[in-house]
C-alpha cells in the first residue's frame, strides 16, 4: 500500500526513492524453516481508524535482511534464544526454583508472549512481559531482578517470543487495561522534540517512504526483541522507543517507565492480528 | 573472551554415500575488530575468532582464515561430501588461545 | 588568517578527494593480493561473488563466493582500513568450492574475491556494494 506524502516541519521524507524501493520486497511472504508461516500482513484491528492494513517491519527490509529470518540457522537472534533456554532450566534464588520447575518446557509458554503487555489483577497494574519475568524471579524464585532490556532479560523474552512464533498478537485493551492503553495512545500521537514528531508522523503517515536512507515501517513490535545488524545484538522495545524519541531530539522517557509501558501496550495493540515473529532481524 | 560462546550447527542426520550436503554454522562471538575505541578514547584490543575448520573422519572439508572484517556472531555456510558414515568435527580458534570444538554424527543410508 | 567562502570550499573538496583515495588501503590491497598470488596473472571468469548491490547496514553484509575447482578463495574489502576479510581453503571433502559468510564494510566499496585454481592459475570477481547510512540511530 502506497502512502501519499505528508509534509512535516523540518524533516524531509522522500517518496519512494528508486534505490530504497529497489531493494525491499514488500510483497514477500515470511515462512521460517520452510514450514512455519508467519502472518506479516493483516486487516487493521477495529480500534485503528487511520489504517486499513497492518504490516510487520519485516516487509520493509531488503531481500538480504529478510532472508536472515527464513532459517533459524541463519537468524543470529536464535543464538540468544539458546542462551535464554539455558536460563530457563537454571535454578536461581532462595526458593531453589527455575522457570522450568513451575512452567515445564519452554514450549508450554506458547502464546504467552502474544498477550503482553497485560493487566495483572493482584498487582493492579499493566505488566510487560519483562515485568512479569521479574515478578516471577523476585516473588516465586527469590532471585534478583534482571535489568530491563539487558542481555539476560532479552535472552529470556526472545525465548518466550520464539515459542509463540506464528501465533497472532492479541493484547487486551479494554477493562482495567483501558486507562493505560489510552495513555499510550495519547503518547503515540503527541509530537516531541525539536523536530516536533510523533510516532504517528513517521509510522502512520509515512510508512513505506524513506527518511534519509531508512525505509520507514509501521513501527510494529511483533518482532521484538529484535536482532539488529547495526549493533549485532538483541534490542528491546523500550530501547527502540527511547532511540526513536531521542531522534526527535527530545528528552526521552526511561526504559521501564510508566510512559513506555503504556506506549508498549498501545503499540502492541496496533499489531493485533500480526503473528509474533521474535527474535526478528532488522537493520 | 570465551564467555557464553555457543555454537549452532546444522548438519543433516543422514545422507546417501557420496552425497554433497550443506552445513551451516553460527557461533556467538563479539569479533572485536581492534579498530574501535572505548568511551575514554582508548583502542579496544582486537579479539576475534581467527580460524575455523571442519573435518570429517580425519579429512579436511574447509579451513577458513578469518580477519576482523568478519561480522559479530560469525556465520559460515559450505558444502561437504559424505563418503561414509562418520563424524564431523568443527573447530573455532579464538585470539585468546581458546578452542571451541563441536562434533556431529551423520548416518549413511 | 581568514578564509573566504571559496577557500573553505576548496579545502573541503581537497579533504573529500583525500578521503576518497585512501592510498594506504590500496597499497594494503595490492600487498594482500600479491601475498596470495605471488605476483601471478589474474584472469576473469570461473568465479562468482554474490553480494548485495545495496547493504542496509555495513556491519553485517552477506556474501557468497563460488569457484568450481578452486583450492582457495581470498576475499578482500578494498575500502576497509584493513582490507583482508578471510581465506577459504577447500579440503578433499569439500562438496563444492563455495562458502557464504557475513562481513563488515566500512562504507561503499568494491568487494574482491580471488580464487586459486588447482592448476595454480588465479581468477577474480569484483562487486561494488553501496552501504547506506540510515536515518534512525535507535
Amino acid at each position: 500500500m502506497k502512502k501519499t506524502l505528508t509534509s512535516i516541519g523540518a524533516v524531509c521524507f522522500a517518496m519512494a526513492v528508486p534505490f530504497g524501493q529497489a531493494f525491499a520486497d514488500e510483497d514477500a511472504d515470511l515462512v521460517v524453516n520452510g514450514e512455519l508461516e508467519i502472518t506479516v500482513r493483516a486487516p487493521a484491528p477495529a480500534h485503528l481508524e487511520n489504517l486499513d492494513e497492518i504490516t510487520s517491519g519485516w516487509v520493509y527490509r531488503s531481500t538480504e535482511t529478510q532472508a536472515f529470518q527464513l532459517d533459524d540457522f541463519e537468524n543470529p537472534g536464535m543464538i540468544f534464544v539458546d542462551s535464554g533456554l539455558e536460563s530457563w532450566t537454571t535454578v536461581e534464588g532462595e526458593a531453589g526454583e527455575s522457570c522450568a520447575s513451575c512452567h515445564g518446557d519452554a514450549e508450554e509458554m506458547a502464546g504467552v508472549s502474544a498477550t503482553y503487555p497485560k493487566w495483572n489483577d493482584d498487582a493492579e497494574e499493566v505488566r510487560t512481559l519483562t515485568m512479569q519475568v521479574n515478578a516471577c524471579r523476585t516473588e516465586q524464585m527469590g532471585a534478583e531482578e534482571w535489568k530491563y532490556d539487558k542481555p539476560d532479560m532479552l535472552n529470556m523474552t526472545a525465548l518466550l517470543a520464539s515459542v509463540s512464533r506464528g501465533m497472532p498478537v492479541n493484547v487486551a485493551i479494554d477493562g482495567p487495561a483501558a486507562a493505560t492503553w489510552e495513555q499510550g495512545r495519547d503518547l503515540y500521537y503527541t509530537r516531541t522534540g525539536i523536530l516536533e514528531l510523533s510516532c504517528a508522523n513517521c509510522h502512520e503517515d509515512n510508512y513505506g517512504n524513506n527518511i534519509r536512507a531508512d525505509h520507514l515501517s509501521q513501527g510494529q513490535i511483533n518482532g521484538f526483541p529484535t536482532y539488529r545488524l547495526k549493533n549485532a545484538r538483541l534490542n528491546g522495545v523500550h530501547s527502540r522507543f527511547r532511540g526513536c524519541v531521542r531522534d526527535t531530539r527530545a528528552e526521552t522517557y526511561a526504559v521501564g517507565s510508566p510512559e513506555f509501558i503504556a506506549l508498549e501496550l498501545y503499540v502492541a495493540s496496533r499489531g493485533n492480528g500480526l503473528d509474533v515473529e521474535g527474535p526478528s532481524v532488522r537493520n | 573472551m570465551a564467555d557464553n560462546v555457543t555454537p549452532r550447527i546444522r548438519v543433516p542426520r543422514e545422507a546417501s554415500a557420496g552425497e554433497t550436503i550443506t552445513i551451516k554454522t553460527l557461533i556467538s562471538h563479539p569479533m572485536e575488530s581492534g579498530q574501535r575505541k572505548d568511551g575514554d578514547g582508548n583502542v579496544i584490543p582486537r579479539s576475534i575468532i581467527n580460524r575455523f575448520t571442519c573435518d570429517f573422519n580425519g579429512q579436511n572439508v574447509i579451513d577458513v582464515t578469518m580477519e576482523p572484517a568478519i561480522s559479530t556472531n560469525p556465520f559460515l555456510e559450505f558444502q561437504a561430501v559424505v563418503p561414509e558414515a562418520g563424524t564431523f568435527v568443527f573447530t573455532w580458534y579464538d585470539d585468546d588461545g581458546d578452542i571451541y570444538t563441536e562434533e556431529k554424527e551423520i548416518a549413511v543410508s | 588568517m581568514s578564509f573566504t567562502r571559496r577557500d573553505t570550499l576548496r579545502l573541503a573538496m581537497g579533504t573529500a578527494v583525500a578521503a576518497a583515495v585512501p592510498f594506504k588501503v590500496f597499497a594494503d590491497v595490492d600487498a594482500d593480493v600479491a601475498a596470495f598470488t605471488e605476483g601471478a596473472e589474474i584472469g576473469e571468469g570461473g568465479i562468482t561473488l554474490v553480494a548485495p548491490e545495496i547493504a542496509e547496514n555495513g556491519n553485517t553484509v552477506p556474501i557468497e563466493v563460488d569457484a568450481p575447482g578452486a583450492v582457495a578463495i581470498l576475499v578482500l574489502a578494498t575500502g576497509n582500513p584493513t582490507p583482508a576479510v578471510g581465506t577459504f581453503n577447500f579440503g578433499p571433502l569439500a562438496g563444492a568450492q563455495m562458502a557464504s559468510t557475513r562481513i563488515r564494510l566500512a562504507g561503499t566499496q568494491d568487494v574482491l574475491a580471488i580464487a586459486k585454481m588447482a592448476d595454480g592459475t588465479f581468477v577474480q570477481a569484483r562487486q561494488e556494494v553501496k552501504v547506506t547510512i540510515g536515518g534512525c540511530g535507535g
